[in-house]
């Protein structure tokens, strides 16, 4: 049932990288991620010395990021988090790069960028997230709606 | 929506093959994420096509588990395993998971080298060069300017656009083993003139002219400048092929740069003016001596205990003329008994190597030359390993947070005494 609780903080809208709908808790971090020697696919867990994701996997989460950096093992490793069962659920991200395309078409997760609003601003780790990639949507509540 | 040409169109509809069919719809698929509206082609590729650690073969083991399954299930995202061809396009396998005869010193098992030789042997039956290197510039494979190619390897990348001006973005691996096959890859980013126009300015004050400083100077850039491209001007000195190796692969590493312009350097930065497309834009950056202070500091964050057990040189993995003058600066001494040096290349420099008796100078010294790898590739340093000191900006970024060790950055020379010492002194200058 819907109630005035359920009614999202806030909608943004983007373009479809990958598309597919996923919902589930964020995970926001405003610093990019490197793939290969910067995340652990075994875990899903960021392992970069000084990134303020250190120790935190996004496996099952929606990660909400600026963008990839680093490797071009990018790809590789998100697929191999994907195959361990350590993918993130979904994905948003800022800017466009061919190692988080790539990543987010090979892991088959729903995938937006390009949005209204920067999602970084107003996504916050621990929110509620829907990402609909296929209408480019990203609708948010600060906790799961009941 | 990517626009098809006929050929292109032909080879979807299954015309080349079921392999190539299923290679076209992953480029679409990765066309349509990046926004790109056509594909250009390419006969130059560069990836890690098929090869797979054991446990990716047995996530497949309903496939059949082999070379066949992986290339299809993993290279290629295809829903089902199909027949691989030999690669259509001219391809080249980069770096690999050990040295071909020195497994056993990196702490490779039987079963991971019986591995590595199975899929060696897929590769080159699949008519894919065994460079085995993240340098096939030093190695076979120097493109042309303006020269569309598929790589992956961020610091070969970075070399391709910045140096040679041939075209490239930062593939992955399922783009190239896609790119084997369908000779082509998205018209998008560095493949595009206006992509490649510097965005931001790094006015060089300090000097740097040496590789270490070339090193130091890639990874301020990157931190700076993230995954833009930088147009540097001031006092950059003395370039040549390992000072760009270096600097590419730092910038690349502590951000994401795929390409730089030097004014005066780089081929397409024969002015300021060209090198932005116009006037000077976005941020100016000063590295002066302060910033190069502070990333000497970064670099050197993650040390702390002055007895280093292992020292790493080649990374990127070392041209000829770096091994000559590490076997210089090694010759006559002997590595220490509490450290260990391990230097790294490519299969067809060490076959100068060879030749010129360098492998044979830093053995008698105790140390070993390997190919095909790197510590943080193979995830091979030697046992007990706790504090390592590196000449590479990159790799001291890498191996650390990989190993769960200690890092010290600093000059060859600086390695090389830590290697026969077993101390740490270096220091900036």
């Amino acid at each position: 049932m819907s109630t005035v609780l359920d009614k999202p903080r806030v909608v943004i809208t983007g373009r479809k990288v990958v598309g597919g709908v996923a919902e589930g808790e964020a995970l926001v971090t405003h610093e990019t991620i490197s793939g290969w020697g910067g995340v652990n696919p075994m875990t899903g867990t960021v392992i970069e010395s000084r990134h303020e994701l250190k120790g935190v996997s996004f496996a099952g989460k929606i990660l909400v990021f600026p963008g990839a950096k680093g490797s071009s093992g990018w790809s590789g490793i998100f697929h191999m988090a994907k195959l361990r069962g350590m993918a993130p659920l979904a994905m948003v991200f800022n800017i466009m790069t061919t190692k988080a395309a790539l990543g987010a078409v090979v892991m088959r997760v729903p995938t937006v960028t390009d949005c209204d609003q920067d999602p970084l601003a107003v996504i916050r780790t621990g929110d509620w997230v829907r990402v609909d990639g296929d209408a480019g949507t990203i609708t948010v509540w600060d906790k799961r709606p009941a | 929506m990517v626009a098809l040409t006929e050929a292109e169109q032909a080879m979807l509809d299954g015309a080349s093959g079921a392999a190539t069919q299923k290679a076209m719809e992953l480029l679409i698929r990765y066309a349509d994420a990046l926004g790109a509206e056509r594909f250009v082609e390419t006969n130059n590729v560069a990836g890690v096509p098929g090869s797979a650690p054991q446990w990716i073969k047995d996530y497949y083991a309903a496939d059949g588990g082999d070379y066949r399954a992986v290339f299809s299930r993993f290279d290629l995202d295809s829903d089902e395993v199909v027949d691989v061809p030999r690669m259509n396009a001219f391809s080249c396998h980069l770096q690999g998971g050990m040295d071909p005869t020195l497994w056993q010193e990196q702490g490779m098992t039987e079963a991971a080298h019986d591995n590595f030789v199975s899929d060696e042997a897929e590769v080159a039956a699949h008519g894919i060069q065994i460079l085995k290197t993240c340098t096939p510039y030093l190695a076979g494979n120097v493109p042309v300017m303006g020269e569309h190619c598929a790589w992956m390897e961020s610091s070969a990348v970075v070399f391709a656009n910045s140096v040679i001006g041939a075209r490239t973005n930062c593939e992955g691996r399922e783009s190239t083993s896609a790119a084997m096959l369908a000779k082509r890859i998205p018209d998008w980013g560095f493949h595009r003139d206006a992509f490649r126009k510097g965005q931001h300015s790094v006015s060089v004050d300090v000097p740097v002219d040496s590789i270490f400083e070339w090193g130091m100077l890639g990874y301020y850039v990157g931190d700076a400048v993230q995954d833009t491209i930088p147009v540097i001007t001031g006092a950059v000195s003395d370039a040549s092929l390992i000072r760009h190796k270096h600097f590419g692969a730092a910038a690349a590493s502590s951000g994401g740069v795929e390409m730089y312009h030097m004014v005066g350097i780089t081929p397409e930065a024969p002015s300021v003016e060209h090198a932005f497309g116009g006037t000077a834009k976005g941020e100016r950056f000063v590295y002066d001596a302060a910033a190069r202070r502070r990333i000497y500091e970064m670099l050197n964050s993650v040390g702390s205990s002055q007895d280093v057990d292992y020292v790493m040189l080649g990374c990127p993995h070392y041209s000829i003329e770096q091994i000559a003058q590490a076997a210089a600066l090694i010759e006559g001494r002997k590595v220490h008994a509490n450290s260990a040096l391990w230097v790294f290349t490519s299969r067809a420099v060490k076959a100068t190597a060879d030749a010129n008796g360098y492998t044979k100078i830093l053995r008698d010294a105790g140390a070993f030359l390997m190919t095909d790898t790197c510590s943080a590739i193979s995830q091979a340093v030697p046992k007990g390993t706790k504090v390592a000191a590196l000449d590479s900006a990159k790799q001291v970024h890498y191996l650390p947070a990989m190993m769960g060790i200690e890092g010290w950055y600093g000059t060859t020379a600086e390695c090389i005494d830590a290697a026969c010492t077993g101390k740490w002194k270096g220091r900036l200058a």
